[in-house]
Formats: C-alpha cells, structure tokens, sequence
C-alpha cells in the first residue's frame, strides 16, 4: 500500500525534477518560473525517535531532490544499518553525513539540506534532538525563518518538545508548525491529535510564539506532508509542503529601522571612497540624510553603487556600496542610520545567553564580543536568572554551563549600536569568542540596553504619562467599619529558613478564624506570577519587593490585612516598602535564628546550593543581610514556636490598634 | 522619502548573491592574507562574479591560486590564462614540484596517490608558501553528504586539517574570524548554492565558463564504465582501446583522467539546466575520487582537501 502511495506523489510532480517537456519554451518559461523563487530557510527539531530524518527524507525524496546514484547507495545502506523492513527504504539516512555518525545511528550536528518547489527555495536546518545539543540547535535556529517542531503522536508533549519550543521562541522563530508525526501507530485518532494539541497550546502560552500551526502526519507513509492524506478526513487543514510554500514570510523583514553596518571601505582611487556592506534592517535612498553611529556625525547619501549601475533606493538584506557627500571619518564597525531612528548606543547591555563550551561562563572574565561587523571586548556583571530549558522556570545562577541559557548582564568596553533583538534581530544578536582558544563559546541575544531604565531606579521614578487618580466612592473609614479592622501591612522580613513562611501562613489562619479579612503574599508565590520575569540579583529582589509593596498597598487600600513574607535583605529596600504603603501601616517584623538552624530548616537545599556556588548572591551566604534597625518585633524563632510567635504578633496588633479584642 | 508602495521582495538568488557577498567582504576586512582558490569550474566561475560585485568598483584585495596538477583539460588553462587576463586579476598558480620531479600520474600512481600529492599536498604547500590564513573555496552543501555539515568558515589547524567534531558553533551571519598564527579558515561563500542555482545564475549573468561544459565532438574511451577524454599524447591507451569520436560534455571539471564525460546534445545553458533538470544522477558521479571507499570526502577533508 505504501508503494502505491509514493507513486502516486511521484507522479504529481512538485519540484525541479518535474517531467517538463523537452521543447526550448518550456526550459526558459521553466528558468524565467525558477528565478523568481523565493527562499525559506527552515529548521526541524525532534529526535530520530520522533521520526525527523524520515520527514526530511521524504519532502527530499517526493520533490525529487534525490538523485539516483545516491538514493542507490542508500537502498545499499539501508540493508546494512537501516531500520526499516527488508527491501524498503530508509529515508532517514538519506539524511546522515558523517561517517561516524552513520555508524554511531545519530546525526550530531547541524546539517543543511535543500530542495525546491514551483514556488520556494527551501534551505533545512537539520538539528539533533539530543539533551547536550542546545547549541546545535540554537545554532540551526538563528538563520531559520520557521521551525517544524516534531512530536511523536504515542508519547505527545514531551520534555524536549518544551525544550525545542523555548529556543524557537528565544531565538525569534516567528512561525511555528507542530508536526504530530507517527498517526499511523495511533490509528489516525483525532482524539489524540486534540489532546496534543491542547496540551501544546496549554504550555506555550508562557512562550512568545504566535503563529503556531498543527498538522497530524506520517512520515514513514508520507501522509500529510506531500500530498494531503484520505486517512485523517477530519484534518481539513493543508499538508506541510503546502503550508512550508504558502506560509507568509514577506513581513517578517524589518523595513522600518534603517541599520547598515559598514563592513569594508572601498577605496580604488582618490575620487571614490565607498562603504560597503548589508543592509541589515529598512530602506536607504539616494539622497537620504544619514547620521553615522557612534559619532553622531550626519551626513548625505550621494549614490548607492553596485556592479549592475546605481540604486535609487536600496533595502534588506542586500549588499551594496554607499557614499556620502561629505568626507567623512567613517570606517568597518560603524553604522548608517536615519537620524529619526537610532537604535541605543551603549556599553551596558542586557541579553539572553546560549553556553556552548565546557569552560562556564562566569563574571568578570574578558570575552570579544561580535555583533554585526563590529568587535568589542565584553564581560559578564551578574546573571538575573538562569533558564531551565526543559522548564522554562527561572532559577539563580552563579555561572553559565555548557548549553545552559542564562539572562546575563554584560559590561562593554567601547559601546554598540543595537536594538532589542525582538524588533532587531541583526542588531541584536552577538557572539562571545574565548579570547584564549578564540573558539565560538556563547550566542547571545540583546533584551534591553543600560540607556533603559534599570530596575533600581523605579522606586522613585515618576510614572512615564501624567495620570489622574480617582478617589473610590467607598470611604476608607466605611471599609474600616465593615471589616471591623484597620488595615496594615505585616512585613515578615528574615532568611531562608527564619521561619517567615510558616509564621505567616498560620498568622492568616488566625486571623481568618477571627473573622478578620486578610491575605498573605509570599516571595516565591509573586516569583511565580506577576514577577517572573525577575531574578535574584539585588536589583531584581528590589524590583520584587517594590511590585510586591505596591499590591500590599491595594489591598490594604481594600481594607484587607496583608502578611508579607519576604528575605528582603537591604535596610534601605525596606525603607522604601514603608513609605510606598504608609509608614503608619507597615508593623516590620524581623524573624531569626542561628545560621546552623536556618540551614537544618532549609528543605530546599538552597544553603548548600549556594555553598556550591549553583545560586549566586544568597543572602547569608554569598550576600549580605542588613539586620533591620528598629523592627516592630523581632522573634528568635529557635527558641519560641510558631504559635507563641502568632500570639506575639497578634498581641503587637491590638496594642498598635488595628484591631480591637472580639 | 518615496513610501513603500513598491514590493521589497527579493528572489532567492539575489537573496544568496547578498549572502556570498556579505561572507567574501567579512573575509576580506578580517583575514591579512585572504585567496581565492579558483578551480577554473562553474563554481569558481560564480564565486569569482560574486567577489569582483563585492568590491566594486575597486579590484579584487586578493590574489586567486589555482592548484595545477599538470592533468587538466589543456582548454580549462586557455580559458584561466585568457580570462584572468580579461578580468586583471592577480593569478598565482602553483604546483606540487617534487611531484612534478617524481612525474607523479593517475596512471602510473593511482587517482588515490595522484590526489593526495597533486592536489592536497600541493594546496598545502601553497597556503603555506603564501602564508594565505584565509582561503575561499567554491564548495557547495549540496554536493556531497559530508559537506551539508560544513560551516561556512571553516576552521583548519596547522597542518590544514579539519575536525567534523570541532567545529565552532556558527550563529546568523556572524562569523568568527579568530585564528592563532599558522592557522587558518577555508571560507565557503556558496555553502547555501545548489547546482541549480548555479546554473541558473550563471545563466542569468552571462558569466564565461569553459567550453567543456557544452556538449562538442570530442575524443573518448570508454575505461571501467566511464567516458575519458583523450586530451593528451600523455594518456596511455590499453590493449584494445580505441578513442571514439563521440559528443560529450562534462558535469564537473578536474583532471582529466579522472573526469567522465556524459553524452550530452547540450549546447546552450538552457539546454546544460534542462539536462541537469532531468539528470538522475549527481554531478560528483563524474568524479572517481569520491568513489573510493564509502565516506572518502570526509577523509579526504580531514586530511586537508578542500
């Protein structure tokens, strides 16, 4: 059956190799056809398991992209190594190169693959699904406009599936195709094409990917990835070759944001000096006033040169040559931009790294960092977080590992011209080189730059529009009166194992049972939410602090009595908590205990993770904490327990009269 | 500024032209002592359009060399002496001279050793002799399995050897010129080309290739299953053997003992594309050194070959 298949594909003739008629019009009507292609460059991600080499196989082997001789000698090899039924063929090597990895049955590196239809160029990135192969895979990513993310259909959403889809989504994939492959082993069941499907759509809404499209398939039997499959009637969307050919690619260049880094300064004779190089985001015309990065200089574009005769105007990605009316200090390095439209231009830059060398990444030590033809020497000041690619959570980090990724904040020694990489990919993208075995040893990707504000700042900062706030109709003293309460901020502050959590959740119990309105926000709870996005370095636990005040003050503007539980480290972050909920409201209560206590408490282990240096500035241990000047309270809590410490507080409530005896 | 009520689409092989482009240009800011391995091929012949449009109007800021291993077609050293000329470019020629004292022959030698002193050695001997740190081949990913994963700087050690193991990672379109003295890259600006494209913008941009490339009345015989060309008194007929006049062309030029030609009607480039079109074997077929051993590319670069 599955021969007949094939055949039939065969026979539908999609690619270069299609049966064109031998007459001369029809071999230029084919050239003039072919030459305006356009091209798509792709990447596949799974493993050999999910069926990958088979799918690139066959869109390979059904446009006809195969030659004879080559697929001879894979009918020879599949007899020796292949894994297919006897006589029939394995795809799958078509697609393995190296010799070793023949042997080994993997494909370890990044390998391009290319085939073309009427309509498009196609350029594959063939990455490997295997745990040690971020890089390889961060690697394929970075020049693909589309990612097709394999799942085998018996085993659904699984960890690598989580890991592929987040590497896509930081490297800036903008379209994604989730292929559920292997529907012939779960009998074509469209139940389990949803479920995967929900499952998918469930998990990577934490992910920026947008354009996602699911198409149940089998590559073995090549249904739904040439030609459309009668086996699964109720998928009513195309096949992948359809979809690779028709997908909408045209806006996803950036034509907006003039960037052309010069690369190389042409210079023949006295009359003509030229700057060549890409033109790696918008227009340039003829004409156009030009402001040249990092001078600030401006000048005129006089004419736009290549080898065919001058532009009027000229766009990404091509190459051209510019010259400018004026003599000009100009040289490689430097960038053109249009003087309404500059990226930042800093020394001081925030990214998204991928690790891809044993040696880990730590602060301090020089690298050479390459982004668009410019070289600069860059060091790491802190890491915010490290990313548990299989996760996606975010977790604190002292070093950067082999293929680990890693928000990293680095300090330059001259400044760049960048932009996010979100809107720039060309501008935002670089390269760490080690400067000792000059090898490629981190990718990294711009997330924002230190002429941003940075998180420290925020505490005081005016907002950025003029607001009016509006007074609620229900008068303090009514919520006062309903409640029965005063509200008030209890500001559980102290280390890791100090017994802050405990106290507070068994605080809000009390308070419950007494019929009081209360709510406890705990760290690690906002760390889930609504600050996610932060680390641990101390800006980012001021930046969790200040968010985490601001929601203590809602509620108590709501009348409520909030328990905050927090490590809040630095005296002065704690001044600010105060007078951003009202001094009066706050009761500042510091819990502690010997250090070998808080480390026999601690359940996480997070102590001795930070003794092995896999959390970086834990307070205690590798930071400090400022003991609070004048807390309200302070409760040893090695030597009282939790309800007595309760009482305590409760006692210090009525006392400062937020509460009346019931 | 005129608004975008144009279209700012770009083909595929202009889009590869700005890619080759940009490549051949970060090679030449980057490098001391760039070059320009010109085989004389159809590739070379593209590479070689690419790197004069990336310099424009200046000249080329780096020589060609063309390793000679005395064995190629006598019409591939007309058209590289006649066309360099034209085109003003620095030409450096070398080859291998203790091979060229030992007489060293695909006939008398094998195409295995004939290879290895001819060619790889002798493309050894030159980078070294020039101290070249950065050489630019015409090699393409979709000729061969072992080269769809080559980066497109290719990192070489000192002895020119090349690790499939340890490559350096290669991210968006910035590459790593890093190299330690004595080191180098083979630098590969149609990595992302295909034999079509090739073709095709050969075609597009009436760029000179060999006449060999079109099919002509030429002198055969037919050796283990494959057409050689009898370019020379040097080649040592067999018992038996007989040269034909038949009407041939070659895929992919080389040595010429080495080289088989198909039989082709082929006289234009239409024609040249439609055969290839409907072709069912790859044009490295036509090469007998690949077919040695299973993998032998892949030795063959390790050891240094490009």
């Amino acid at each position: 059956m599955s021969r007949d298949r094939w055949s039939k594909r065969n026979a539908k003739g999609i690619s270069d190799m299609q049966a064109i008629d031998l007459s001369h019009e029809d071999i230029e009507a084919y050239l003039a056809r072919h030459q305006k292609k356009e091209l798509l460059r792709f990447l596949t991600c799974g493993s050999v398991d999910d069926g990958k080499s088979t799918l690139i196989g066959r869109l390979l082997h059904d446009t006809k992209t195969i030659y004879e001789d080559q697929l001879a000698a894979v009918k020879r090899d599949s007899e020796k190594v292949g894994t297919t039924g006897a006589g029939e063929i394995d795809l799958a090597l078509l697609t393995d190169g190296l010799k070793a990895e023949r042997e080994q049955g993997i494909t370890i590196d990044v390998a391009y693959r290319y085939f073309s239809t009427d309509r498009r160029k196609f350029i594959i990135a063939d990455t490997p699904g295997h745990d040690q192969y971020t890089r390889n895979m961060a690697t394929g990513a970075s020049t693909c406009q589309l990612a097709i993310i394999l799942i085998d259909a018996r085993y659904g959403v699984m960890t690598q599936t989580r890991r592929h889809s987040y590497i896509v989504s930081l490297l800036g994939i903008r379209h994604v195709i989730v292929a559920i492959n292997k529907m012939d082993l779960v009998e074509y069941s469209r139940d389990v094409f949803e479920r995967i499907k929900d499952d998918y759509t469930g998990f990577v809404a934490k992910l920026d990917l947008h354009d996602i499209t699911f198409i149940p398939m089998s590559a073995l039997k090549g249904e739904n990835v040439v030609s459309k499959s009668d086996t699964m009637p109720w998928y009513s969307g195309p096949p992948l070759l359809d979809y690779l050919e028709t997908v909408h690619i045209a806006g996803d260049r950036n034509l907006t944001d003039l960037r052309f880094p010069v690369q190389y300064v042409i210079r023949p004779d006295l009359n003509f000096r030229g700057f060549a190089g890409t033109i790696e985001s918008g227009v340039l015309h003829k004409g156009d006033e030009v402001m040249l990065l990092p001078s600030g200089k401006r000048s005129t574009v006089k004419s736009i040169v290549t080898y065919d005769g001058e532009l009027e105007e000229a766009f990404a990605p091509q190459a051209v040559t510019v010259t400018l009316t004026e003599e000009v200090d100009l040289s490689r390095g430097d960038m053109l931009v249009h003087p309404g439209n500059q990226p930042h231009v800093s020394s001081d830059i925030e990214a998204m790294v991928v690790w891809m060398t044993e040696q880990p990444l730590v602060p301090g030590r020089p690298y050479t960092l390459k982004q668009t033809t410019k070289q600069v020497t860059a060091e790491v000041v802190s890491f915010r977080y490290g990313v548990d690619v299989n996760t996606i959570e975010h977790r604190p980090i002292a070093r950067l590992g082999l293929n680990e990724v890693g928000h990293v904040r680095l300090s330059l020694t001259q400044p760049l011209a960048c932009d996010p990489y979100r809107t720039n990919a060309a501008t935002g993208a670089f390269i760490l080189i080690d400067r000792l075995t000059n090898n490629t040893v981190g990718a990294g990707m711009i997330v924002e730059t230190g002429s941003s504000r940075g998180p420290g700042d925020v505490w005081e900062a005016e907002p950025e529009v003029s607001l009016k706030p509006r007074e609620s109709l229900i008068a303090t003293s009514e919520r006062e009166q309903r409640y029965d309460q005063l509200p008030v901020t209890i500001l559980l502050i102290g280390l890791t194992g100090s017994g802050k959590s405990r106290i507070a959740y068994e605080l809000e119990r009390r308070l419950w049972d007494e019929g009081r309105a209360v709510m406890v926000l705990y760290g690690q709870t906002m760390r889930q939410g609504l600050n996610r996005d932060l680390g641990f370095s101390a800006d980012d636990r001021s930046e969790n602090l200040r968010r985490s005040a601001e929601v203590a003050k809602l509620l108590n503007d709501a009348g409520l009595i909030t328990i905050a539980a927090f490590v809040a480290p630095h005296e002065g972050v704690r001044g600010k908590v105060k007078q951003l909920i009202g001094p009066d409201r706050v009761l500042e209560i510091f819990c502690t205990a010997p250090m070998e206590v808080l480390r026999e408490r601690d359940q996480y282990g997070m102590y001795q993770m930070a003794d092995e240096g896999k959390i970086a500035q834990m307070p205690g241990v590798s930071a400090v904490f400022e003991e609070p000047k004048s807390p309200d309270l302070v409760l040893q809590t090695d030597q009282v327990n939790v309800d007595e410490c309760v009482n305590r507080i409760v006692a210090l409530m009525k006392s400062r009269g937020f509460m009346r005896d019931r | 500024m005129s608004s975008s009520s144009r279209n700012y689409n770009l083909t595929h092989l202009k889009v590869l032209e700005a890619e080759s482009i940009h490549i051949i240009r970060e090679v030449a800011a980057e490098f001391e002592r760039p070059v320009m391995l010109y085989s004389i091929g159809k590739d070379s012949a593209v590479m070689l359009r690419l790197a004069q449009r990336a310099f424009y109007p200046g000249r080329l800021p780096f020589p060609l060399l063309h390793v000679d291993t005395t064995w190629k077609f006598r019409e591939m050293i007309e058209f590289r002496d006649r066309f360099c000329r034209e085109q003003g470019v620095d030409l450096k020629v070398w080859t291998n001279p203790e091979g060229k004292a030992q007489n060293i022959n695909p006939f008398d030698h094998g195409s295995k050793k004939h290879t290895d002193i001819m060619k790889t050695a002798a493309l050894k001997q030159a980078l070294n002799h020039y101290q070249f740190d950065a050489a630019f081949g015409g090699a393409r990913r979709d000729e061969e399995k072992s080269r769809a994963k080559e980066r497109v700087y290719s990192f070489r050690d000192r002895l020119h050897q090349w690790d499939p193991k340890n490559q350096r990672p290669e991210l968006w379109n910035l590459y790593n010129s890093k190299v330690n003295k004595g080191e180098s890259i083979r630098a590969f600006p149609l990595s992302n080309w295909t034999e079509l494209d090739v073709w095709q913008y050969i075609h597009l941009e009436n760029i000179p290739i060999v006449p060999l490339y079109f099919a002509d009345v030429r002198p055969v015989v037919e050796r283990d299953g494959t057409l050689i060309m009898v370019d020379d008194q040097r080649m040592p007929l067999r018992p038996g053997e007989e040269p034909m006049m038949k009407r041939v062309r070659f895929r992919t030029l080389g040595c010429y003992p080495l080289t088989g030609a198909i039989e082709s009607e082929a006289t234009t480039l239409p024609e040249i594309i439609e055969e290839m079109l409907l072709a069912r074997n790859s044009e490295r077929q036509g090469r007998m050194i690949d077919h040695d051993e299973s993998g032998s590319m892949e030795q063959k670069k390790r050891e240094g070959y490009f």
